[in-house]
């Protein structure tokens, strides 16, 4: 019941030249509760477009796309939304930033202090409760970013491209708490990456798409995400399949990429 | 004293800061930034910045050096100024401080004049020829009186009597002038009156009194009696006149002949009475000037050049001081006061600066009876009546009460509201603020908290609403480029000289700067917070609060600080235009006054708020938001 689920869903945006981009082509697919989704693809292919229509920022020019049987139309909190750069309140502390959520909502403050508390302890920032966001480093930012999503409740958790700004080992720490509390908070995740690695080990499902006009190009099940729930990230890296997977894919988007740039010159 | 030591102090510390420089052009290899080694040595540089250094502070010093080291040298200067003034119309008969003597230029200048006027009788064609003839006539027999003048042999025994007895008491003076008896004590009733009227006296520097005129030493008093003495003589010698029988008998002659000519004219021949005007002028000049034959004065010329070579050696080390520490000017008496002259005049003299800026912080003295800032004891109740609007008691139910037959009033509710909405009732009072500075303060603040009311939501709802941009931009943008001060004529005029005025035109400054700090802070907010908070569920209300409101925070605080510097300046001068109080106005009514002091320390209390505005609002600023340039 609880699924997304969309239809025929195209975007058409206007140059204020008159020129015309068609950003989505016919997107159709359905997302079930519990699933993880990574969507990959070459620069300007519409993955942040499909992104911001699911989270209601956008409408789409046609098309209709439902989660749990109604129609998106503008941002909710049943979906929750994870930036790039985390997009934090900088005149906030770490605390004040998860509880934002819940202080619209004009929940009680007593509890909510205590759900902030969990939250941070979750996301592994205890004690970092006061600290201004500025003074955090980029990982941490994003477990801020990570909590204050969560915290809602939401059964939709949007995250576009979440750790791209982080260093690599900081990223791995990252992708492993991603998938720890997908597994135990079974919340439906879609996560946009730019990153084919990270698109495969988080990604039960990966969507390859492809531009102009954007669309899904390729679909895969994978195996690893649960895997990773138990093993070392980097031991799945190493895993043959994981790697022939992860060719395949390169080589794939190096196609599109250079295509593109072949229509340009 | 304390000028003394500061003034040892400021030479020592110059001359080691050379020393301890040109060691460290020695030894410093090179420097980070202007890394070239030859440049740093020598020390040639040092010597330029230490000689400008010295000779600025000599410059700003001096006045409280001689203070400081020669309390009485301005009195004494002052003394000499009186002499140099009796002395100097006597020096101006001789070529002495002039090329001629003046019987000299005298003779040539008015031979000139006649001859001149000669020229343009003749070549007059209106005048009739009759009348021509009679006038270069009398021109020619004015003339004639010049040499009955300057001849030794009609110089009359009176007059020569008079003129050796007036060098003879030159001679004395300058002897007695010299002795350590002069001036002889006069009478014990005189100098008991004299020492009675010193002590009335104000020090030198003291408010309203730049030098005090009254000699305090015994040098002082010596050239003050010298030069009532020669003020004497010199009376008595320009009342003297050179008019032998000889020439009084020609001037008669001229006169008879001008008034007979003048009785036969009418009214109506206007060019002729102006002519013969003139031509009398020119007799009077000569009969009036002190006109003397070559050598009869050559007596009382070496008596005065002795008297001022004797007056140059008693000044003794008054002339080192003149010349060291009066740089920018000199004393000069003038009549009975004595005053610095020269651009000196307007530089800040340290002691007196301060010495003045102490009585003006006294709340007794003040400036136009208002203190700079002090604190004055207000009613509540007055407080009150000012903040609640008196309409609040029209709009009470029932009716004011009317008096009644036996003549009088008596009071029901409604009139009880209007009593505490006027303020008319009894309550404790507190101190508040008032003063020069406090009234400055006060409209700069008000003028700013308005402009920041109102400013900053319309600069929000304008950065967000493409329609309010739309519509309020042109209207701000029509009269924000205008000079703030372009405005005060109209602004003033329609809102009164008074509080009203001023605040409003402040508020119009800091408006516009508000409004668009607080727009360029709002469309300046990044897409992804707003979307952020979006699904976080806030709404759009809470959005403007708690993401867009603090997000500009940088953008409008900066604001804030442009417009308190904006708001600062404009008032000082919208105050020199009109009004009655504030720092703007003291800085204007002491321009009119050329009270230097007075203008000096308004700069500094201005320079002095205006830093303290700054300060605060950077404090303010990395307070409330420290994340700037971090996020």
């Amino acid at each position: 019941m609880s699924d997304l689920v969309s239809q025929n869903v195209n975007m058409i945006f206007k140059s204020p030249k008159g020129e015309t981009v068609h950003a989505l082509k016919d997107i159709s697919f359905t997302l079930k509760k519990g699933e993880l989704l990574t969507v990959l693809g070459p620069s300007g292919c519409g993955k942040t477009t499909l992104l911001n229509i699911a989270a209601g920022f956008l409408r789409p020019t046609s098309g209709i796309i439902t989660l749990n049987d109604k129609e998106i139309d503008g941002p909710g909190v049943e979906r929750g939304m994870v930036f790039q750069q985390g997009a934090l309140f900088e005149w906030l502390t770490v605390a004040e930033n998860v509880n934002f959520g819940l202080r619209m909502k004009k929940e009680d403050p007593v509890k909510t202090a205590q759900k902030v508390e969990e939250w941070l302890d979750i996301v592994g920032l205890k004690g970092f409760g006061n600290t201004p966001t500025y003074q955090l480093s980029g990982g941490m930012q994003q477990r801020v970013a990570l909590a204050r999503c969560l915290i809602n409740n939401p059964d939709l958790i949007l995250m576009d491209e979440p750790l791209g700004a982080l260093d690599a080992l900081t990223r791995e720490k990252m992708q492993s708490l991603v998938l720890k509390i997908w597994k135990e908070t079974g919340k439906t995740i879609i996560l946009i990456t730019h990153s084919v690695e990270e698109a495969l080990l988080l990604g039960e499902r990966v969507y390859v798409m492809a531009p102009r006009p954007g669309r899904i190009h390729k679909e895969y099940k994978l195996p690893f995400a649960n895997m990773g729930l138990n093993e070392d990230l980097r031991e799945i890296k190493n895993n043959e399949e994981f790697v022939s997977k992860r060719e395949e894919i390169l080589s794939m988007i190096w196609d599109m990429e250079e295509e593109i740039m072949g229509k340009e010159s | 004293m304390i000028t003394g030591i500061i003034t040892f102090l400021v030479i020592f510390a110059v001359i080691g800061s050379i020393l301890y420089g040109q060691r460290l052009a020695k030894t410093e290899k090179s420097d980070a930034v202007f890394g070239n080694p030859e440049r740093a040595k020598g020390g040639v540089h040092w010597v330029i910045v230490g000689t400008s250094f010295l000779l600025l502070s000599w410059l700003y010093y001096s006045w409280d050096i001689a203070k400081a080291f020669y309390p009485k040298s301005a009195n004494e200067l002052c003394q000499v100024a009186k002499v140099n003034e009796s002395l100097l119309s006597l020096k101006y008969l001789f070529p002495i401080e002039e090329r001629h003597h003046k019987s000299t230029a005298l003779i040539k200048r008015e031979n000139i004049n006649i001859q001149k006027k000669i020229t343009i009788i003749q070549n007059s064609t209106d005048l009739k020829d009759k009348d021509k003839e009679l006038f270069v006539k009398l021109l020619k027999k004015t003339q004639r009186t010049i040499p009955l003048l300057t001849d030794e042999k009609l110089l009359e025994n009176e007059t020569k009597d008079k003129i050796r007895d007036l060098t003879n008491r030159i001679t004395w003076l300058t002897e007695d002038f010299q002795k350590i008896s002069y001036p002889p004590i006069k009478s014990v009733e005189e100098e008991n009156k004299r020492i009675e009227e010193l002590k009335k006296q104000l020090g030198w520097g003291a408010t309203g009194m730049e030098v005090p005129p009254l000699p305090e030493s015994k040098r002082g008093l010596k050239f003050h009696t010298a030069a009532q003495e020669l003020n004497k003589i010199s009376d008595e010698f320009f009342s003297l006149r050179n008019h032998n029988p000889e020439y009084l008998k020609l001037l008669k002659e001229i006169r008879e002949e001008i008034k007979k000519y003048k009785d036969s004219l009418d009214d109506s021949q206007e060019l002729e009475i102006t002519f013969i005007k003139e031509i009398k002028k020119l007799g009077q000049r000569i009969e009036y000037e002190s006109v003397f034959p070559p050598n009869a004065l050559d007596e009382m010329e070496k008596s005065i050049r002795e008297f001022d070579v004797a007056q140059k050696s008693e000044q003794g080390n008054l002339i080192y001081i003149d010349a060291l520490l009066f740089p920018a000017g000199t004393i000069v008496a003038s009549g009975p006061t004595c005053a610095e002259d020269g651009p000196g005049r307007w530089l800040p003299k340290p002691s007196d600066t301060f010495r003045i800026f102490g009585d003006l912080l006294k709340p007794s003295v003040g400036f136009k009876m208002i203190p700079m800032i002090w604190y004055e004891m207000m009613g509540v109740n007055r407080i009150v009546g000012f903040i609640l609007p008196d309409w609040i008691a029209d709009v009470m139910p029932g009716k004011y009460p009317v008096h009644s037959a036996d003549g009088t009033v008596k009071p029901n509710f409604k009139s009880k509201v209007l009593d505490v909405v006027t303020g008319e009732f009894k309550a404790f009072k507190i101190p508040v603020p008032t003063g020069h500075i406090w009234d400055s303060f006060l409209r700069v603040f008000l003028g700013l908290t308005l402009g920041i009311i109102f400013g900053v939501p319309l600069g929000l709802f304008m950065g967000l609403n493409r329609f309010a941009k739309g519509f309020f931009d042109p209207l701000v943008e029509l009269y924000r480029p205008v000079p703030p001060l372009a405005w005060a004529p109209l602004v003033i005029t329609v809102f009164g000289i008074d509080n009203l005025g001023k605040v409003f035109l402040l508020f119009m400054v800091s408006f516009s700067i508000m409004i668009i700090s607080a727009r360029a802070g709002a469309s300046g907010t990044q897409l992804s917070k707003i979307h952020a908070a979006h699904s976080l569920g806030a709404s759009r209300w809470q959005i403007l609060r708690e993401v867009i409101f603090p997000n500009s925070l940088p953008e409008i605080l900066t604001g804030v600080r442009v417009a308190v510097g904006m708001c600062w300046g404009t008032l000082v001068a919208a105050e020199f235009l009109a009004g009655t109080s504030g720092i703007g106005f003291v800085e204007n009514v002491a321009r009119k006054y050329m009270q230097y002091e007075v203008i000096w320390i308004t700069i500094f209390v201005m320079g002095m708020l205006g830093l303290l505005f700054d300060v605060t609002i950077r404090k303010i600023i990395d307070k409330t938001i420290p994340w700037r340039g971090k996020g």
